[in-house]
């Protein structure tokens, strides 16, 4: 029986999302798994895997249309079935949906084949009558056939069921369905992160951005540029932190000679095979991790009647991107070593540059690095990346002049960190003992062995 | 721990209970003599006399009657059906004498009777006397009805139905009566309303009472061998029922089917089924099963006659229904 195929929430936060391009064209066959388009969330470029077989009969949203989770993007079953009906069912639901949301963009025209050729139509069947569609619209999961059980465990764990095939008679959707669809979740990203959902976001970025060749635009007159998921959501959730968090900011200057010392002599005695030398960055969030256990409340989120004291420490680095930037996350810094932090920071890096990290790889930081030193910058302030309550950017390690003690003056190694802070969770002086004992780890880690 | 018949805890909780408290008294259609039409009064009437142990005329109405009087006026009789067939003609005495003294006397009467025979088909024996009649004593308030599987249920729970003061009726199967099983030397009671946990598991509860435990026992080791955990509960007493055990055991596996050896129009498990859907709603993943004896009366040919009875593939069958696998 030919059946719809539906946007699935690919990512715990989306709500829609822009088919990128089709890998299966109308007549292939699709086997369970198969991928059968790329579709691009509000974070990143994911592959939707068929969890269906038959053949694709017909696609509803062309490359480059959009279609919310649960809309209907294209119809499969058996070459041959008479899917007039499906289709139909689709318009419908796609025109009742702009009907109510007039403000949002009009949907793509269907593909040309889309059309129910008139040769589906049984010979001498009468015109079909438009009947008066309903004001109320029904109810999303109204008519959808799932056991209470699959019914409960959808509202419990936040899985519209509309996304979920049911194995069961007539389409059925039961345990063993639900627990696939969560499988599916939970590799696709935890659907309840710490708390706070979302795509997490920093202020800053930690890779090179490469300015455009030419002048402004290419007229030379204004030119509307659309808003990619991504940036959209960079958008809302950077605003939302800054308008809701009371942020202030702590700076302060670090010798980063003993660190960087330390990192020459690492490198030197590291087998070349082991993956290349250690970034700074590793070092800054180890120090960070071992710093931050000494301050549960700094690794901690604003939850409105709580504040949420994190059991874990996951440190996320900010990372620029061609089209904006994001924040892989490595988990449990407090338990690793600088040696493993920095290898997977590197697998990290690598996914988040080429478009590839999965949500659980980038949401739910604990805390955030950014650093534009590689930038040349000297200091700067970063927009708090929630469900997070502190993030630490990190300016240029130059060589400075510097007063000791003795009055003397002598050169070091230098480093700007400032701190940026929710005040609703972290005051000032317990923000302030926090970036002393950060300055302290860092150029004196030995006496954090005492 | 010895192992005994079935047919032998049932005499040896009579035995224990007349040695206990002399007005318990046993009577009914052959229980004297002839040591009762299944032998399960064995030995009975030489220990305790023709004052204690009575043959009855074939009237099942008087003597169902007499055994309620002589229980509102202090003994504690035991009436044997010979069957529960045959006790259709006692269902006057049983529905508004026995069930409802103690409710029309405000608490004065009670009522300690114990009526106990073999209930459900055995083999050849058609239309008429092969009739089981849990659903119409269950339906009664005012009675317990109580259908153990096992020689140490029966023991332990005849027991207690001959203490109790609420009239109880007792159900056995003559298929049950020479099965065999582990029943301690002490003395022991089992509560009437307590369910038994007969096997433990996780996808589906199976759930029965009485000589279908048996084919219900294997219908989940076959189940298992395919790789399906069932677990498999005996209910051992229809009323008071232990809704507590169902409900949890189905809120854990999602699944349930009952299996009851009579028909399903109006009949126990329908009811079981309807509580289940209520209670468990939201914790179900498929409708509930039921196994039951086909609707229509015993056929004599043995293969018809085995053919309309639950067996152990079709609880398999209703098990895998249950759990979408077939």
């Amino acid at each position: 029986m030919a059946e719809q195929v539906l946007m699935l929430a690919l990512s715990p936060t989306m709500e829609e999302g822009t088919i990128v391009s089709w890998h299966k064209k109308v007549g292939d066959s699709v086997a369970q798994s198969d991928i059968i388009c790329e579709v691009e969330t509000d974070k990143a470029t994911m592959e939707y895997e068929s969890v269906n077989e038959g053949t694709l009969l017909k696609i509803l949203v062309p490359d480059g249309g959009k279609a919310k989770v649960g809309d209907p993007i294209a119809v499969m079953g058996e070459s041959g079935e008479d899917i007039s009906g499906l289709v139909e069912a689709a318009e419908k639901k796609a025109a009742a949906a702009r009907a109510r949301e007039p403000e949002s963009e009009p949907a793509p025209k269907p593909a040309a084949e889309a059309k129910p050729s008139a040769g589906a139509e049984p010979a001498g069947a009468p015109a079909p009558v438009s009947k008066p569609q309903p004001t109320v619209p029904p109810t999303p999961t109204a008519g959808l056939k799932a056991s209470p059980l699959a019914r409960k465990m959808a509202s419990e764990q936040g899985i519209d069921l509309r996304t979920v095939r049911g194995s069961g008679p007539g389409g059925r959707i039961v345990k063993r369905d639900m627990e696939k669809a969560l499988r599916r979740a939970a590799s696709y990203g935890p659907a309840a992160a710490v708390g706070v959902a979302g795509p997490a976001l920093a202020g800053a970025a930690g890779a090179a951005y490469t300015p455009a060749a030419a002048g402004p635009t290419a007229s030379g007159k204004d030119e509307p540029v659309p808003v990619s998921g991504k940036r959209k959501i960079i958008a809302k959730r950077l605003s939302e932190s800054k308008y809701s968090a009371p942020h202030y900011y702590l700076r302060i200057d670090v010798d980063a000679g003993a660190m960087m010392a330390a990192r020459a002599r690492l490198n030197t005695r590291l087998p070349k095979e082991a993956g290349g030398k250690v970034s700074p960055n590793a070092f800054l969030i180890k120090f960070v991790a071992q710093t931050l256990k000494n301050y549960p409340s700094v690794n901690a989120s604003w939850q409105g009647d709580t504040i949420l004291h994190f059991g874990k420490i996951d440190i996320a680095l900010a990372v620029a991107q061609e089209d904006g930037l994001i924040t892989p996350v490595v988990r449990d810094c407090g338990s690793k070593g600088i040696v493993q932090i920095d290898r997977e920071l590197k697998v990290l890096i690598d996914k988040a540059l080429s478009n590839k990290l999965a949500p659980e790889e980038y949401n739910g930081a604990t805390f955030t690095i950014s650093s534009l030193g590689t930038s040349g910058i000297l200091e700067f302030t970063a927009i708090i990346n929630p469900p997070g309550s502190a993030i630490l950017a990190v300016g240029r390690i130059h060589k400075a002049p510097f007063v000791e003690d003795d009055g003397s003056i002598g050169v070091r190694s230098q480093m700007m960190l400032t701190l940026s802070c929710d005040h609703r969770v972290i005051d000032g002086a317990v923000g302030a003992a926090f970036l002393s004992d950060l300055r302290a780890m860092i150029e004196y880690p030995i006496d954090h062995l005492y | 721990m010895p192992v005994i018949a079935f047919r032998q805890a049932l005499k040896d909780a009579m035995d224990e209970e007349m040695a206990r408290d002399e007005n318990v008294i046993l009577m009914g259609e052959e229980v004297a003599q002839y040591n009762g039409a299944y032998k399960v009064s064995q030995g009975l009437l030489d220990k305790y006399g023709p004052e204690r142990v009575i043959d009855t005329p074939i009237t099942e109405e008087g003597f169902t009657g007499a055994g309620i009087g002589a229980a509102l006026v202090g003994l504690r009789p035991i009436v044997e059906w010979m069957t529960l067939n045959f006790s259709a003609q006692a269902f006057d005495q049983v529905l508004n004498n026995a069930a409802k003294m103690r409710h029309m006397s405000g608490g004065q009467l009670k009522v300690p009777i114990v009526f106990r025979g073999p209930n459900g088909p055995a083999e050849y024996l058609s239309s008429q006397h092969s009739q089981s009649f849990q659903a119409f004593y269950a339906h009664i308030p005012g009675i317990k009805v109580v259908a153990p599987s096992t020689p140490y249920d029966a023991k332990g729970m005849l027991k207690s139905a001959i203490r109790d003061d609420n009239p109880v009726v007792f159900l056995e199967t003559e298929l049950m009566y020479a099965s065999k099983g582990e029943v301690p030397e002490q003395e022991y009671l089992v509560a009437l309303g307590k369910a038994h946990v007969k096997r433990a598991g996780e996808e589906v509860t199976l759930i029965s009472f009485s000589n279908p435990m048996h084919m219900v026992l294997e219908a989940a080791q076959a189940l298992e061998k395919e790789g399906y955990s069932a677990e498999v509960l005996d209910l051992r007493s229809l009323r008071p029922l232990d809704e507590q055990a169902v409900f949890e055991s189905v809120r854990k596996t999602n699944r349930c089917v009952i299996i009851d050896n009579d028909w399903p129009m109006a009949g126990f498990a329908s009811y079981l089924g309807w509580l289940v859907s209520k209670n468990c709603f939201d914790s179900l993943d498929a409708p509930v099963e039921l196994v039951t004896m086909e609707d229509v009366p015993m056929p004599y040919n043995h293969a018809m006659e085995l053919a309309v009875q639950p067996s152990v593939e079709k609880i398999m069958n209703a098990a895998k229904r249950a759990m979408y696998v077939l």
